[in-house]
């Protein structure tokens, strides 16, 4: 209804243009990026999910000989390393970049460029780690690759190299998405926009930025430091040289359990936004769902030893994070009951988005109790590194995370596609994905308990194991037929011309105020936020339309460039020369790739003008 | 199963457990059929934490429930409900409520970590070497070393002494208690007991390798007396080859296995592989993978890899006589 309407009236460019495919790849527009980003997500979370069932069909019986142990080895790792690194956290990225300067009343991310070069390093940085696939040895170490087991001694073969390197090229690209989106959102913010104005969206999405820029440090030294062990003969983990085995799981678990909440944050911002949509409320305790999320991340960084319990550290340590883990409950408690009390009272409408936002709401309970259960440190050495532990993380970061990824993509779709997904397959997904979820993982508390450890790549008979594995291995199933119906639903969508309204849901924050999908420029005129729910704000009490907060005329735009996937080529490139050993492959393509940075920095470039028409409700 | 020894202090979630337990097999190894004081503490832990979590999800789960019912939108409905914003007094109550839940599970927590965390000065030791892929028993003081197998006797504390010839594995019987990582480069200590005889089953827990899912150990917990009579047949184990096909047997044994493993009773002394002494008298070989019969033997002997996946010990390529006589010889070993 009340969407600024505009069409472009001329667009003058100074700088290149690009056509087609081009115009993609050259693309440093944050909602085309972003699309890349979640399609990116996508594809690997098929390769992920494959990799899981080929695991649970493993396990449907004792004694199976599917795969070799080997090859589990590697599909237990690769599907791990896959969900964390290049689903849960780039689909979230995504979300983000598509969604979080519309939300701020932004044009664009401060540093457009880069945010090209971040998409662009997470792409090739996890078609690297794939392509380990083609040089005989895939990682196999587990995703958090403990040594001795992942050092050149026990793992002489190049898969934990491409481990090392694959990650720390995605991780330049994630610290790179940090600091640009701490930048936009601190600096961009619309006028009127004050932080406790934000959409929850927005502020879930600044702290995420806040823990990547402090996590990713650590796990970028623990990679490098096995970078030298492995490439250059160093000892920083190699035990007989005076190296350390208990080093990488600190390091690892400092940036580990700090990246759980970078994928479970901006969910609980999804969740947080749809909920109060389709309640037709405000958000319940808005200013203490802000301080809960602080409070969470400033947490998470001082409970890391919680997932190195069983490594004898000592009843001091094992006491103290068990504690400060157990605290955690107590700010996540707050944001599930404040969404309680949103519903409470409300006018619930059951859309499929709103479905999968609900379900996050007793998933993510359970596998917080589960996590409450864990943080007590003399219980856990039962549960540590069992299928407990394995049901838990599932509950939060499939129950959670995915579930959340999931609403958003569904509520959000309209605005990044300009279509609205088939609701009636919408709901067939949401209940079989439900139904297949709790089917999988719910047994595997069970099976847990009853002494069956993680990682394991087979069991014999007579431990009472079967059945529960095998109502798990249906349950994948379920899941897949589920997720099937996802893709059908994407592929009648995208089939279809684009008509979504602006506002299909009757939207309270700034992404509805502007067409679908938004304009190139996000808005023709920076809106003036009068107060927080600015959309809804000006729908109830105001003319049904954002107040500019600038006159109408030409909008600067950043020019498209090669330069970010021509540098995150070559740095890939460069990659592979220091997996195969070779000084001159790597040194020619880091070189390559410095070149093309220093190219990039001195070039000039002043971007270029486009003058939005406005449309026939013009303001 | 006929081991049920186990307490608990919720009669309805015990039934629950019965139910979960009553299929074949199901406490073989299960952390919820404790049979020593440390698993026994861990189970109330788990108890206590089930029934405070439940009631959350309980409470959760009702009012979410009824909000979803008794507040959705009614057809043609399109007014706007009351927009509330907050509730100070319900914030706060739902910040201290589970503060002092949780103080309910920081106090057994931090006693219990305590507890388990000081290892009682007259436990008994034993030495407990992580392999890739099998578990080394030395008892130090007695002179006895065995693999896979761990005999101790009923009642006693006894101090795990952890360590590691390779990578990270992690020692764990859940009928007795929790685990502890064996971490190269670190001693760990590891206090369990049992209060009951029997064989109880354990197996690595910590991602080793290929093998890791056949690194399994049965632990025997014995009465005082035969314990100390077990301890006396390992520090004299009997070595008695009598016939051609045994003598053929440790012929070969000492040209193609003795670098790698040792005997009670013979000259054989290498260190790389399991100690066989009295190999006749464990249940299982290859740390748990098949039961101890001679056609088992057999089949690892022909290709030990095959058997177990990344076992250090390689593929002779004996023949089959050679095969049929080692473990002639081997049946020898009690």
């Amino acid at each position: 209804m009340a969407a600024i309407s505009e069409r472009l009236a001329g667009v003058h460019h100074e700088s290149r243009t690009y056509t087609g495919i081009w115009s993609w790849l050259a693309t440093v527009d944050h909602k085309r990026i972003g699309i890349m980003y979640i399609l990116s997500a996508l594809f690997f979370m098929a390769f992920g999910g494959f990799e899981a069932l080929v695991v649970r069909v493993q396990l449907w019986q004792p004694n199976n000989h599917v795969v070799s142990a080997e090859t589990f080895n590697q599909l237990f790792t690769m599907h791990g390393v896959t969900m964390i690194f290049l689903v849960a956290m780039p689909i979230l990225i995504g979300f983000i970049n598509a969604i979080v300067p519309l939300q701020i009343g932004a044009r664009d991310v401060a540093f457009p460029r880069m945010n090209a070069l971040s998409l662009w390093l997470f792409v090739f940085g996890g078609l690297f780690l794939y392509s380990s696939f083609f040089f005989g040895s895939m990682p196999d170490a587990g995703w958090f690759n403990y040594v001795p087991l992942s050092g050149a001694k026990f793992s002489p073969g190049v898969g934990i190299d491409f481990y090392d390197i694959g990650l720390q090229i995605s991780g330049i690209g994630t610290l790179m998405t940090a600091i640009n989106f701490l930048v936009t959102i601190l600096n961009m913010r619309a006028p009127g926009m004050r932080l406790l104005r934000m959409p929850l969206f927005t502020w879930s999405a600044m702290i995420t930025m806040l823990l990547v820029l402090f996590a990713f440090p650590p796990i970028t030294v623990n990679l490098i430091l096995q970078m030298f062990d492995r490439l250059f003969g160093a000892n920083f983990f190699n035990i007989a040289g005076g190296g350390n085995a208990l080093l990488w799981q600190n390091l690892f678990w400092i940036f580990g359990h700090p990246e759980v909440y970078i994928v479970i944050l901006p969910a609980f911002g999804i969740i947080s936004e749809i909920v109060p949509v389709f309640a037709k409320k405000p958000l319940f305790g808005y200013e203490s769902m802000a301080m809960a999320l602080s409070v969470i991340a400033f947490l998470s960084f001082m409970v890391w030893t919680h997932h190195m319990f069983a490594d004898g550290l000592g009843p001091v340590v094992n006491s103290i994070f068990a504690i400060t883990s157990m605290l955690i409950a107590v700010p996540t408690g707050i944001k599930i009951f404040n969404w309680l009390a949103t519903l409470w009272g409300g006018k619930i409408h059951f859309k499929t988005a709103m479905m999968y936002a609900l379900s996050f709401i007793p998933l993510f309970v359970i596998g917080g109790v589960s996590g409450v259960m864990l943080a007590m440190a003399p219980a856990d050495l039962q549960y540590n590194d069992s299928y407990f532990v394995v049901a838990h993380f599932h509950y939060v970061l499939f129950g959670g995370t995915l579930m959340g990824a999931l609403a958003g993509l569904y509520y959000w779709f309209p605005k990044i596609w300009g279509r609205q997904l088939n609701e009636t397959l919408g709901k067939i997904n949401f209940w079989l994905v439900f139904i297949g979820f709790n089917v999988t993982f719910f047994p595997m508390h069970i099976v847990g308990l009853e002494g069956m450890p993680r990682r394991i790549a087979t069991y014999s008979a007579g431990y009472g194991w079967t059945i529960w594995n095998q109502i798990s291995t249906i349950g994948a199933f379920i899941l897949l037929v589920g997720m099937l119906f996802l893709l059908y639903n994407l592929i009648i969508t995208f089939a279809r011309k684009p008509d979504a309204p602006a506002d299909p849901w009757d939207g309270r924050s700034l992404e509805w105020a502007t067409s679908s999908p938004a304009p190139e420029y996000n808005f023709a005129q920076t809106p003036l936020v009068r107060g927080r729910d600015p959309f809804w704000l000006e729908k109830r009490e105001g003319s049904g339309q954002m107040q500019p907060a600038e006159p109408a005329g030409p909008i600067h735009m950043p020019s498209p460039s090669l330069a970010p996937i021509g540098i995150a080529f070559t740095l890939v490139l460069a990659g592979y020369g220091a997996v195969l050993h070779s000084a001159i492959i790597g040194g020619f393509f880091l070189l390559a790739t410095f070149w093309q940075i220093g190219r990039a920095l001195v070039a000039e470039d002043h971007g270029f003008h486009v003058t939005p028409h406005m449309g026939g409700e013009a303001q | 199963m006929k081991q049920r020894g186990f307490r608990v202090s919720f009669p309805l979630l015990a039934v629950g457990a019965a139910v979960l337990l009553s299929g074949c097999g199901a406490t073989k190894q299960s952390a919820l059929a404790p049979v020593g004081p440390v698993a026994r503490a861990q189970l109330g832990m788990f108890w206590e934490s089930l029934a405070i979590m439940t009631g959350i999800f309980v409470i959760v789960a009702a009012v979410f429930l009824y909000s979803l019912i008794r507040f959705r939108a009614r057809k043609g409905d399109a007014t706007l409900p009351k927009q509330v914003h907050g509730n100070t007094t319900l914030e706060i109550a739902w910040t201290i409520i589970p503060i002092i839940l949780l103080v309910f599970l920081a106090i057994p927590t931090v006693h219990y970590a305590y507890a388990f965390g000081d290892t009682p000065p007259n436990a008994m030791k034993v030495d407990v070497v992580g392999h890739q892929f099998w578990w080394e028993f030395d008892y130090p003081g007695s002179q006895v070393t065995t693999a896979n197998v761990v005999h101790i006797p009923v009642n006693t504390k006894v101090d795990f002494v952890l360590t590691s010839a390779d990578v990270i594995h992690s020692f764990w019987v859940p009928r007795l208690g929790g685990k502890t990582d064996l971490i190269p480069g670190r001693v760990n200590h590891l206090w369990l007991e049992s209060n009951q005889t029997g064989t109880f089953y354990g197996q690595c827990a910590q991602l080793c390798g290929a093998g890791h899912a056949y690194m399994k150990f049965s632990v025997v917990v014995q009465t005082q007396a035969a314990y100390a009579a077990w301890v006396q047949s390992m520090q004299h184990p009997k070595v008695s080859v009598t016939t051609p096909a045994q003598e053929a047997g440790m012929q070969l044994f000492s040209q193609d296995c003795a670098t790698c493993h040792t005997i009670g009773g013979t000259t054989f002394n290498g260190k790389i592989g399991p100690n066989l002494t009295a190999l006749m008298t464990r249940p299982t070989i290859a740390a748990g993978t098949l039961t101890n019969t001679p056609a088992n033997l057999a089949k690892w002997l022909h290709d030990p890899p095959g058997v177990k996946p990344g076992a250090l010990m390689p593929n002779l390529h004996l023949s089959q006589t050679q095969i049929q006589s080692l473990v002639a010889f081997l049946e020898t070993l009690k």
